[in-house]
């Protein structure tokens, strides 16, 4: 036993000397392999810049707007459903993950076909994601008016109560630290969250201008007036501010990186599936390891998506 | 997959998906009961957001975990490969530490200038006289030395 030992211990250290004397992997890992692993990284720390500065302007905003209030529509009319869309989103990212695995193993195992298949179970799975992104942006571009430096999506400091259009008090109260969603007038039919009474919307007057129970400005946002009913500053009447505008910049610009890198992983998936099916794969024979590759960059997209979606809905 | 039959290495695969279902879904419902909608009275609870948020980070870092080390195959890497790929993400641990301390200074600082935006006019011009002062005689000891 010892003695079989020792020769293994020297076998390895003679191993070692070799490993970096060239003609050898010493991470037993091809250079196209190797070099997508620190692809990946470099990519990590590039997204992980981009959330930092979110964490970093986040914590220097008095007020965030509540996720739950922001991310609680889904398509098919449905409201006041928090985060539910975005769970359905995610479960597709992590079913096209699975799914991939399994187009890897497939391909370790020489099985065209299977690997061809699952591919494209994983390519539905992304453009599944991409069309659900698409919708929840013109949901928040077009119906929410919130863009790059308007964020419609404040958050009151201070317990409340609004004022009617005359300038009387309402009975409608708020809490501190709830969100609300600045409207816009005459945007028509299909005000996102439905907070405020619609009924009302077609007979008040929204000229630009001061009226008693609201103000709007040069862009038709209308701002609703309220009175502070507790704190240092109780009776004060209030009107709705614009939240903080790193929100919306934040919002797009990480979230559209990231859709990027699923769009561009979709395209990558579609020319490697096609590859695979015509069997040039299988002539190199070495167990399908594009697949294997690109399973990495789609593993990476999941991975990134995780935390894409603790900071911006979960938290 | 080195060492582990195509069989074996199906079934880690739905082991996968189960496992990344349950913890996001765990994830959403811990989310949803922190800010209140399952049962209102708990978003009041100040202590409890920090014990969520700080239970949600974990979960994620373990499904983070989970597909590198599964999904990705990192498990069945050389080991020299694995730290070179994650011991540089340890400078993150910096980065977080120091850019969310930063952004809480941000946030202290604009809270001092509205406050100074909103102070009487007249008290501002004493208050500007009294500083005046000061600094001058500041000033003037830098000079001495």
């Amino acid at each position: 036993m010892a003695t079989s030992d020792t020769v293994i211990e020297q076998k390895e250290v003679q191993n070692q000397a070799d490993a970096w004397s060239g003609g050898k992997a010493p991470f037993k890992a091809s250079y196209g392999k190797l070099m997508m692993w620190y692809f990946l990284l470099s990519d990590a720390f590039t997204f992980a810049g981009f959330l930092i500065a979110y964490g970093a302007l986040r914590f220097s905003s008095p007020t965030w707007p509540v996720p739950d209030f922001v991310f609680s529509t889904a398509p098919f009319g449905v409201h006041h459903a928090p985060l539910i869309f975005v769970t359905i989103m995610s479960f597709l990212l992590i079913v096209s993950s699975v799914t991939m695995v399994r187009a890897v193993q497939e391909g370790h195992k020489e099985n065209k076909n299977g690997v061809v298949f699952w591919m494209f179970m994983t390519i539905l799975g992304g453009a599944g994601f991409l069309s659900c992104q698409a919708w929840e942006w013109t949901n928040l571009i077009g119906t929410e008016h919130m863009s790059v430096t308007t964020n419609p999506f404040g958050t009151y400091t201070e317990n409340g109560v609004y004022l009617t259009p005359d300038g009387k008090e309402s009975d409608e109260t708020f809490e501190a630290g709830e969100s609300y969603l600045i409207h816009k007038a005459h945007a028509g039919e299909g005000h996102g969250s439905g907070e405020h009474a619609e009924g009302e919307h077609a007979e008040l007057d929204y000229s630009q201008g001061d009226h008693p129970g609201y103000f709007v400005d040069e862009r038709g946002f209308i701002h609703r007036k309220f009175k502070v009913t507790e704190g240092p500053n109780a009776g004060e009447i209030r009107m709705e501010e614009f939240g903080p505008k790193a929100f919306g910049a934040l919002f797009f610009f990480i979230t559209g990186f990231h859709g990027f890198h699923v769009f561009s992983g979709v395209v990558f998936l579609f020319i490697i599936m096609i590859n695979a099916a015509s069997g040039l794969y299988v002539r190199r024979q070495n167990g399908h390891e594009m697949v294997e590759k690109m399973g990495l960059y789609w593993h990476f997209v999941d991975l990134v998506w995780v935390f894409v979606f603790l900071v911006f809905y979960l938290l | 997959m080195a060492g582990l039959s195509y069989e074996e290495a199906k079934k880690v695969v739905y082991k996968g998906l189960v496992i990344l279902a349950v913890v996001t879904l765990v994830e959403v419902f811990f989310s949803l009961l922190a800010k209140g909608h399952i049962i209102h009275d708990l978003k009041y609870i100040d202590w409890l957001h920090y014990l969520i948020g700080f239970l949600l980070i974990s979960l994620s870092l373990y499904k983070a975990y989970y597909i590198i080390y599964e999904f990705m195959h990192m498990r069945y890497e050389v080991r020299g490969l694995a730290l070179s790929v994650l011991l540089p993400t340890v400078l993150l641990i910096w980065a977080v530490i120091a850019f969310f301390q930063e952004g809480n200074s941000w946030k202290s600082r604009r809270q001092q200038i509205r406050e100074k935006n909103t102070e009487e006019v007249d008290e501002l011009r004493l208050k500007k006289q009294e500083s005046m002062l000061q600094d001058t005689y500041i000033l003037k000891l830098e000079d001495t030395i």
